[in-house]
């Protein structure tokens, strides 16, 4: 029986038929959706797992949209929660993707070049977690028409909640078109062709950093808040997120390592420890300079860094929180400042665990939350997730999961298909390091 | 689901797959037969369970549905309905409340007056503290009845200080105490409103007349305002507002203190369903010391620009520049 699935990989010169590139691209999406439904049981029970948080989380929310938000935690005083927290964080990790993609791209790192789709593919999960995170913060879902352009009213350009909603849509049709287009192309055992992609794959990298510097300029661009109202704002999103998608990463390499047993990325993640070092530390950088500014000059404007760092009148709900991001930071520091860290994996992974946490901590708990205590008019009204919330997001993270493992699952498989080489025989590409080798 | 894809990989699967394991010869059609059907039923009993699953995980949904008309779903923004559309949205508002709420009341859409523009002034020397106008606020706009909502918030203030670190809205003994001050603040109806510039919708403008308004069926809820509003003027419908029938305002108009639909923002919008015909704002009148101005800034006879000319006058938080038309003064 013949493998339709090489058809027109061999030298020989064009196969008698030739199938229509439609009907080829239904395949590869068939392919697709097939792989997602197929595999062996860790796959179904990690799987399950995922699904039935997700689905918690769905419940939580949908009880939210008909009871109201009054079931968060959020009030008038702290109108913004967990979900704007995560929302941040996640346009950093979808940000912080493009770290593989610099080096594969812009330097020409060969090794980085083979597997920088795992960083691409975490960009698309990433956004989509974040627009989801968006769309359970609004009290009126109902009405998310409103803001399509053309249907609704759309106040571009004066809103900067506008300029997010383009940004992030446009980085996830990027990274969604670079993404399919080679694995399509993989798919069909073409060689991708460089005016297709290389241009997207500039523009992407432009884009990550608009992505996050846009979302910054949504907080730092209110004068009312002062804890936001700082220029240091956007540099610190980057500085941050270049810190946890790397480490996001090399984490992610190293499962699917365990996972096909395939060694690889040995260059990359020595190459992504290299830009964590400097991150990590302009990002501590940032961070002390703020706190210098805010303690030294002290005055009303310091409140809000008080009430963080050390509690406000006898209020202090997020100094634990943010004093455990700094440890993690710190620790963070001096693991990956350890000579020969990328060949030490628990330390390495422990490393990237802490930051990534602590990362999240204070992009969320530290960032967002701060900014409203105390409020415009100096009450202190303090905010404590409800149990809604948390439920929520771990479904919203749940899904960015699925969504990840999924669209790893299909790379996998694609770039394991077997080719004809010139000889005719089947064979895998011995270079390809998504692809597994297997006796056929 | 099973499908038999002629597409898939010859190899079975990925290494840690334990599907086909058996069968060396993966790319025989008929291989391991039994154990095909015995998966496709466990995945048909997967898929049953996963889709009720989701149908149950998301029935609260339904229960919603019920309650937003398809009507209000596709309804356009304010201001892009014609008269006629206009007057329909009216009329299905005036019988939600009815259904909803059992009250008779009438929702009017006053528009501003040709050359007016409003402004409010508040004499802090004699402010006494006594919550007054919060009261008439909550009353006269429809507020939510148990969490007390209101529009304005009153703090005690310490002499010699404008600092509202120092401040306290929660004061509860018999006013006005001799080392303090009384300090009302409500939305000060900006003229460089950053809550209207940041709202991706479009939901809320500032009207010609100077108020700042929200179309309540157009808001998304997401909240860009309440952040971005340095005097705490917003308030967000976190739920449904419960009202009873009776204690109801049936003088309601749409751009102000009709009942708010869950979800939204509101805000303080000078009473102007009262003002726009005429009357004055129901916290004004509910004042008993007096100490409350307002009238328009274009009538060089109106008292609010006697007061502005003659009195020590000041603006909060005039750094951040966005023009505030509330001001506060002091007597000589
Ligand atoms: S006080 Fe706040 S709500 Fe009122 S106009 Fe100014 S910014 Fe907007
Ligand atoms: S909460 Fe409503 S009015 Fe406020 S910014 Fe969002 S959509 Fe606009």
């Amino acid at each position: 029986m013949s493998d339709p699935s090489s058809l027109d990989a061999g030298a020989a010169p064009v196969p008698a038929k030739p199938v229509p590139e439609w009907r080829q691209y239904v395949r590869f999406l068939r392919n697709a959706l097939s792989q997602s439904v197929e595999g062996g049981w860790k796959f179904y029970v990690w799987m399950t797992l995922l699904t039935a948080v997700f689905l918690v989380g769905a419940n939580a929310w949908a009880v939210q949209v008909r009871d109201g938000m009054a079931v968060t935690a959020m009030s008038d005083h702290v109108s913004w929660g967990l979900y704007i927290a995560n929302f941040t964080f996640l346009v950093g990790l979808a940000a912080g993707g493009v770290m593989m993609v610099i080096p594969a791209y812009l330097y020409h790192d060969e090794q980085m070049h083979d597997i920088v789709i795992i960083g691409e593919l975490l960009a698309i999960a990433a956004i989509v977690m974040s627009i989801m995170f968006v769309v359970c913060d609004l009290g009126r879902p109902d009405r998310f028409w409103h803001m399509i352009p053309g249907l609704g009213k759309f106040n571009f350009p004066v809103s900067m909640l506008t300029w997010d909603v383009i940004v992030l849509n446009g980085y996830l049709i990027i990274n969604l078109h670079i993404c399919v287009y080679l694995l399509y192309k993989r798919f069909r055992a073409q060689a991708p062709d460089p005016k297709m992609y290389v241009p997207a794959v500039l523009l992407s990298i432009v884009w990550a950093i608009s992505i996050h510097t846009v979302t910054a300029f949504l907080y730092c661009g209110l004068g009312g808040r002062p804890f936001w109202n700082t220029a240091l704002l956007a540099p610190r999103f980057l500085a941050s997120a270049f810190v946890s998608g790397p480490a996001f990463i090399i984490v992610a390499i190293q499962i699917i390592r365990w996972q096909t047993g395939r060694m690889f990325g040995e260059g990359a993640i020595r190459t992504l420890v290299g830009i964590i070092r400097v991150t990590i530390l302009v990002n501590l950088l940032m961070v002390v300079s703020e706190v210098f500014v805010e303690f030294y000059t002290g005055g009303s404007h310091t409140s809000a860094a008080k009430y963080l760092y050390f509690g406000l009148h006898g209020h202090s709900e997020l100094v634990p929180w943010i004093w455990t991001a700094l440890a993690f930071t710190l620790v963070a520091v001096l693991l990956f400042l350890q000579p020969g860290v990328n060949r030490r994996p628990v330390i390495l992974n422990t490393a990237c665990l802490l930051a990534f946490v602590g990362l999240w901590i204070e992009k969320g708990m530290g960032m967002i939350i701060p900014a409203f205590i105390p409020s415009t008019l100096h009450e202190i009204v303090e905010y404590r997730p409800s149990l809604t919330e948390w439920k929520v997001t771990a479904g919203i993270w749940a899904l960015g999961l699925m969504i990840y493992t999924l669209l790893i699952k299909i790379t996998i498989n694609v770039h394991s298909r077997k080719l004809r080489d010139a000889s005719g025989a089947r064979t895998v590409d011995p270079e390809d390091a998504l692809s597994i080798p297997s006796e056929g | 689901m099973n499908d038999p894809d002629p597409d898939k990989p010859r190899t079975p699967c990925s290494g840690n797959c334990s599907c086909s394991g058996g069968s060396p010869t993966p790319s025989d059609p008929i291989g391991n037969p039994g154990g095909s059907t015995r998966r496709a039923v466990l995945k048909g009993i997967g898929a049953t369970l996963g889709v009720a699953a989701y149908a149950k995980a998301l029935a609260p949904l339904t229960e919603l549905t019920q309650q937003t008309s398809m009507d209000e779903f596709l309804q356009k923004h304010y201001k892009e309905l014609t008269k006629e559309e206009l007057s329909a949205v009216l009329e299905r508002l005036t019988r939600e409340t009815k259904e909803q709420y059992g009250a008779d009341v009438t929702i009017a859409d006053p528009k501003p007056r040709e050359g007016v523009k409003f402004g409010y002034a508040l004499n802090l020397s004699i402010c006494n503290g006594c919550r007054k106008c919060a009261e008439a606020c909550h009353l006269e706009n429809n507020h939510d009845r148990p969490s007390h909502q209101s529009y304005i918030r009153v703090f005690e203030m310490t002499k010699g200080s404008m600092d509202f670190e120092k401040g306290d809205v929660h004061y509860d003994h018999p006013v006005p105490q001799p080392d303090k001050y009384y300090m009302p603040v409500q939305c000060q109806q900006c003229e460089h409103p950053p809550c209207v510039d940041v709202c991706p919708v479009e939901a809320t403008w500032k009207e010609p007349d100077g108020i700042v308004v929200v179309d309540y069926n157009w808001c998304i809820g997401c909240r860009y305002c309440e952040a971005a509003c340095p005097y705490h003027a917003r308030r967000f419908n976190w739920q449904k507002p419960e009202i009873a029938a009776a204690e109801i305002n049936p003088d309601q108009s749409y751009l102000s203190n009709r009942i708010r639909p869950q979800g939204v923002m509101e805000k303080c919008t000078f009473c102007l369903h009262r003002t726009r015909n005429g009357r004055l704002p129901a916290c004004l009148e509910a004042c008993p010391t007096g100490a409350r101005v307002f009238g328009d800034l274009n009538d060089p006879e109106s008292e609010i620009r006697w007061v502005l000319a003659n009195k020590r006058v000041f603006v909060l938080k005039e750094e951040l520049g966005l023009k505030p038309q509330f001001f506060y003064f002091f007597d000589e």
